[in-house]
This record gives structure tokens, sequence and C-alpha cells, in this order.
């Protein structure tokens, strides 16, 4: 029972810490804000140069080889510097899939081009007409030589519109129960009859998409596993999906912005952060956030002692969703009539305010994240199957 | 980084756990609590005898040298027993007073019988008007003849019934309110002008009310520092809070795992309860409630061992969360457990009583969420 850093530990924070201050500029921060998930690019060929973009991953692959305590360390500093985390389609979902079930092919082709943000990638698992209940997809996968033919839909796919490439669950038997006949393949989103159509969210900005598949034709050697074993890679890849999840370290910035907030947000003269009611909301979060934390650093050291998740891994989703968007709600309650602000170039010396619109976009968005990555209801599903064996 | 326990600490926590198997059954402990005494002497015979009374304590003193993380395995798993005996008033806070703010010859003469198991101790804090603010003190001592006398009444003494020996805090300088001018006592419980009316707590814990009605201490009864007491008050209660959150934490997984086997088990509507969704839903959340206690416990744990006041902000982020989540986690065993739940027959009912005056010593979660806000929002 120990958390004290070594001096190694402390060397490593030093050197992360040069690190982000030297590279993360103002000029890079305001790139990444002007050209949004784009920016993002740029930010990781930075990141891959210094070999830290994938630190989750083995070090044969490109990875970093470090310590959960390491992990910790790296993930805490980015996050108080308010860089944001990678797109993590590529260099944790995909990649992790291919790492577990590729072919030697795969492997050499799809790894190195995923480290160096040569391919952009999209997630292709929702349809229109199945969300939660997954193993409900339709979209068909014919054999048709060395390839298959596509036709079907996706939904909700996050940036579809950057998208190089597309990973997809596709439907290649109909005969057996829905989760067997099921099978993850590799899309080129070049390919010819993907149609993307943008949808505009709640936060009235456009991330996410419809992908139509028209007779696509995709080579048969793009099957990463089995075909019809779709289901279990899948899976794989949602307990992958879950332990990165909590988002500890942006919580604890959400909370921090809200502390500069309150300290200068006023209401008859005195100071949000002094008026005891909301004392007491900050503090109901932040205690539930202090545990979280060393929830995660739990699982992070199991992990890294070599052991798979235990049972408090489960809830890193679930509780972090639900502080992700507590701290969301809370800071845009602040803005009080700015929360209303939509996007806007306007300054904020004519504006009247700083944050609102911000506030506004974080909280609409961060809506979906007690829905995406299996709804937090389907969590509880999860975990009351398979953690505490409920039938 | 590790969560880990020692191996030394895995072979505490197996002894208490076996102890409570082989020995502390449901039907022996009820008998226990039942009895004229409330609690067994050979229990503590054993536990003295089995190396466990003398865990915080130093070597110097006679003791094993433990530090914060043997005495949280010790408190959690029994709080998984629901230990009766009055571990927590003589070990944790008589005890831990004792070796604070003892000189070597108070040491020695308390400690090596309390570790031998002979000596039954209390800490006397609590007054009528005084709630979770230990400093509003009126028990005084006032010097007299070379010592001190002794004059006031303390409430809900914790083993105030079987304690031999009173750690008592009074007076001896400064108003009601003040945080100086407090000082400790080593008081014989059977001295004359002590008086007690004792009376069981509904987590069968026994206590007494005790009047000190001109008490006649000598120079040497006085603990430490005349007026600096509070130093040392809050040394042991900081070190008190993370045992009783270990004990609750302890609790709370119990009631999860027999909350979770019964709704695996009864029936209802043709098919076992646990079948339902919404049920699956709320034991995911007590599941949820568990992990995270346990979760800031290990914070706690692992600030205090690099240097206890560190822990502070989160030992009362701990006090709000045990308090919070507990009670999620007793409401939804009793409410999971139907009319069975609302028996005195069941051990439920009882791990919840034992929870909710866990939540109601040194402060519950409103006093801390307000020591926390002041703490961590300080202007």
């Amino acid at each position: 029972m120990d958390i004290a850093l070594s001096a190694d530990d402390v060397a490593f924070r030093e050197e992360v810490q040069n690190f982000f201050d030297t590279q993360f500029t103002p000029e890079m921060e305001a790139n990444l804000r002007a050209k949004g998930a784009t920016g993002m690019i740029e930010w990781q060929k930075i990141l891959h140069e210094k070999g830290w973009v994938a630190p989750n991953w083995p070090v044969e692959h490109g990875g970093t080889g470090w310590s959960a305590t390491q992990k910790y360390i790296f993930e805490t500093e980015r996050s108080l510097r308010g860089i944001p985390d990678v797109v993590p389609f590529g260099l944790v979902m995909v990649a992790n899939v291919i790492m577990a079930f590729g072919t030697d092919e795969q492997k050499e082709y799809f790894l190195p081009r995923i480290l160096k943000s040569e391919d952009w990638w999209c997630q292709g698992y929702s349809e229109p007409g199945s969300g939660s209940d997954l193993a409900s997809l339709k979209t068909k996968a014919e054999r048709d030589g060395d390839d298959y033919i596509i036709n079907g839909a996706k939904i909700w796919t996050t940036y579809a519109q950057y998208a190089d490439w597309i990973f997809c669950l596709v439907r290649t038997d109909n005969s057996g129960k829905k989760q067997e006949g099921i099978t993850f393949i590799l899309v080129d989103m070049k390919s010819e009859g993907i149609k993307v159509n943008p949808i505009i969210g709640i936060d009235n900005e456009h991330n996410l998409n419809e992908v139509e598949f028209n007779n696509v034709r995709v080579p048969a050697k793009n099957v990463v596993g089995e075909v019809g074993k779709g289901w279990t890679v899948a899976k794989a890849l949602l307990a992958h999906e879950r332990t990165g999840i909590a988002g500890v370290a942006d919580i604890k910035r959400n909370m921090r912005m809200i502390k500069e907030a309150a300290a200068k947000e006023t209401n008859g003269g005195q100071r949000l952060i002094d008026d005891a009611g909301f004392q007491q909301r900050m503090a109901d979060i932040e205690v539930e956030l202090m545990a979280l934390e060393f929830t995660e650093l739990r699982t992070l050291a199991t992990m890294a002692a070599g052991g798979f998740p235990g049972p408090e891994s489960s809830l890193l989703k679930i509780k972090g969703t639900e502080l992700q968007q507590a701290t969301q709600e809370l800071r845009m309650e602040m803005a009080a009539y700015y929360q209303g602000v939509l996007p806007t170039d306007m300054d904020p010396e004519v504006l009247g305010h700083s944050f609102g619109s911000d506030a506004r976009r974080a909280f609409m968005y961060g809506r979906a994240a007690t829905i995406y990555g299996g709804s937090n209801e389907v969590q509880k599903n999860i975990i009351a199957k398979y953690v505490l064996g409920l039938e | 980084m590790n969560f880990d326990y020692t191996e030394e600490q895995q072979m505490v926590r197996d002894s208490i756990a076996r102890f409570v198997q082989d020995d502390y059954d449901w039907d022996t402990r009820r008998a226990i609590v039942d009895g004229d005494d409330g609690m067994s002497r050979d229990n503590w015979n054993t536990f003295a005898e089995l190396g466990w009374l003398s865990i915080p304590f130093s070597e110097a003193d006679g003791g094993f040298g433990g530090n914060i993380v043997d005495l949280s395995v010790v408190m959690e798993e029994m709080g998984k027993g629901l230990v009766v005996e009055p571990f927590f008033p003589t070990v944790v806070l008589f005890g831990g007073l004792v070796s604070r703010a003892g000189d070597e010859a108070q040491r020695g003469a308390v400690l090596e019988n309390l570790i031998s198991g002979q000596t039954l101790g209390a800490f006397a804090y609590v007054e009528r008007q005084s709630r979770f603010e230990i400093s509003d003190c009126k028990t005084t001592a006032t010097a007299s003849d070379g010592g001190f006398t002794l004059n006031g009444e303390k409430v809900v003494v914790f083993n105030g019934e079987h304690a031999s020996q009173l750690v008592v805090l009074a007076r001896t300088s400064g108003e009601q309110f003040d945080r100086d001018g407090l000082s400790l006592f080593l008081v014989d419980a059977n001295a004359a002008g002590v008086s007690k009316v004792a009376y069981p707590m509904m987590d069968a814990q026994r206590v007494a009310n005790i009047t000190f009605d001109n008490v006649q201490l000598s120079a040497d009864a006085l603990l430490g520092t005349e007026g600096g007491a509070m130093d040392v008050v809050d040394q042991v209660v900081r070190e008190a809070l993370i045992a009783l959150a270990a004990e609750a934490v302890g609790i709370m997984g119990t009631l999860n795992a027999k909350t979770l086997e019964y709704t695996k088990t009864r029936e209802q509507f043709g098919t076992a309860i646990g079948s339902f969704q919404a049920l699956q839903h709320r034991m995911v959340d007590t599941m949820m409630a568990y992990e995270q206690a346990k979760s800031l416990l290990f914070k706690a744990l692992c600030e205090y061992k690099i240097e206890p006041e560190s822990a502070d902000t989160t030992i009362h982020a701990l006090k709000v969360l045990i308090d919070r989540n507990s009670k999620l986690i007793y409401g939804e065993a009793i409410q999971l457990h139907g009319g069975m739940g609302i028996t005195d027959e069941l051990d439920i009912g009882h791990y919840a009583k034992r929870l909710m005056m866990i939540n109601a010593t040194f402060g519950d979660g409103t006093f801390h969420r307000s020591e926390f806000i002041d703490q961590a929002y300080a202007a």
C-alpha cells in the first residue's frame, strides 16, 4: 500500500513537464482550437516523434513500456495543461484489435501507419435501428471471390468525415444466434459506394455521421480475427475502451476551471465560491472524484502487474461519465444566461462573457458519454452478469 | 505504486477471518451481546494472545510496531464479523492517547497491561452539548494540592461500562469552546468521586455517562502537556477516522455479499429475484459504492503513511463518502431482504446499525463536508 514516487518517477515527471511545456506551445493550442479534430493530427505527430503517442502499446509495436505510475504521471500532466487526449479510434481501439487478433500482414501494414497518425480511423458499430443492442446489426457482407460486398449503413460515426479507414462489424451469416455470424472488417473509406451523411449534434457541431455502404467491395484479407467471430473481437475492444474511459484527469481539470470561474462569478456581490450551496455541490462531486482517481489507479496497478482488471474497473465508465456530466452541468450553470450562447467568433469583450459557449458545447456533447461505448444501462447489465454473477 | 497488502498483513487478516469464521458465528455473537457483560472476556484474552491488541504500539512499548495499514486490516476484518469486543475504544482511542501523550512511566504503567488484555480502557470526551466539536468542553480540572480536582460529566463514553481506566478530556484553562487550555488525564474508573450510568447502544456497544465529582488526581495523572491536549487528540482522531472507515468498508462489503447471495436464492414470481433488472442495477450501484469507498480508504492510507497530516482533506472526504455510500448500501440491503430485512433475527439490521454508529462517531457526513469545504475551498 504505497503511492510515494521514486526518484526515477520524479525525474520522469520532470521530463514530461519539460516536454509538454516546450512542445505544447500557445501556437499549438491555438491551432488545435482553430482546426479542432484535424489539428490533433499535428499534435499526435509530435507525440510520436517523442515516442509517447501510444503509452498503452507493447514496446515491440512502438509503445512506451511505462509503469502504471508513469502512465498516471503522464496523464495527469497532460490534462493539467488542458492538452486533449489522442483521438482513440486508431491509436486505442483498432490498434488493440489488430495487435490481439490481426494477421502479421495487417500488423505490419496498419500499426506503423496508426502510430505515425498517417491514417484517420472511425468506428462502424452502431446502425440505424440497432443502438445498445449491438448484436442486432444488419449491415451485410457477402463473399464474392477474394472480396466481400458490403451493403447497409452505420450511424453515430464520429469523425467519419475525416476518416481514411473505418473498422466495422458486419453480418456474414444469418443462420445462428444473433451474436454469431458477425465479422470484424477494415474498410477503406475511399472505396466506391461509401457515402457519408453529416449529422448535426445536440451541441450544434458536426462530429457525427451516417455512413452508407452500397455494394462496397472489400478484400477478404481485411477481416480481423476469424470470420463469424467478430463479437468476441468487439467484446475484447470494449474492455479496452472501458478502462480508459473514466477520464479522471479531465474531470479534475473541469473542477479546476469551475473553481477558477467560481472565484470570479458573483451573485449580489458574493462570489459563487463563497456560497455555501455552491460549495456543497462542488464538494459532493469532488469527494466522488477523489475516490474515482484511486479506483483508476487500482486498475492501472493491477494491469501493470499483468493482471486482468478486477471488478473495480467495471465502474470506471459509469462513474467517470456521471462525474464528467456533473462537472459539465455545474460549469454551464455557472455561466447563467450566457450558458445559451451558440458557437460564436464574437470577441468576449463585446459578448460580455468568456466561457458560456464552451461550457454549453461541453455539456451538450457530454450527453453522449453515458450513451456511447455501451450505454451506462448496458454497462450495468454487463457488471450484473459478469461481475456479480446474476442471470 | 502498489495497493497490495504485505505477507504479514495478509496473515493478520487471515487470522482474524479464521477467528470470525470458527469462533464468532452469528449465534455465538448474539449470545455474547445478550449476556450481562455484552462482551466476551475469553475472546479478549484470545485477541491478546494472538497479538492483535499490540498492533499499533511501538516495539519499545511492547507492541508490534504496526502502521496505519496494519490497523486498517484489523478493523476491516472485525467489521466483517461485527466483532463487539471493545478493540476500537481500548486500543485505538485509549491506547492511542496514552502511547502518544504519555511519558515513559505512564506508558509503562498502562500499555503493558493493555496489550496483555488485563486493562480495558476508554476515552471520555463527549459532553451533552458538544456534539462533534471535541473542544467544546465544560469539564474542568483545577490545580489543587500539587495535583488536580476533576469536575464535570462525559456522555456516551464508548466502552464506558467495562473500562477500568479512562483518559478524560478536561479544561485546565480558557473558555468553553477554546482549543487551547484542554488537558488529558489518566483516571481510575473506580476512583472516589467517579460514578457512571451504563447503557447499551443499538450496535451492541456498552457505553456510559460518567460523572466526576471532585475527583482528586495526583500530578502524574496529567497525560502530556497541560493545556495542549488537542494536538494529541487530533492525531488520535485522525487515526481513529481511518480505522472506522476501514471497519465500515468491511461491513459494506459484507452487506453487499449477503444481499447478492440472498437475491440469487430467494424466489418470487417463480424465479430468483436476482434475475430482475431493476434489482440488478441497484446491486451494481451498491457494488460501485463499496469499491469507491475502498478506493478512497486506500488514498487515505497511502497519504497517511507518507505524512499523517497530509491525509486530512482525504479523511474528511472519506467520512463524507462512507456516510453517503453506507446509507445506500444498508438501505438496499434491508430493502432487498424484504420482510426478513426488518427483523431483529437477521444479521442485516445489525450490520446497518453499526454503520449508523460509525457515521455518528467523530463527525457525520454533513460535519465532515463542512470541514472538507473549509480545507479545500479556503479563500
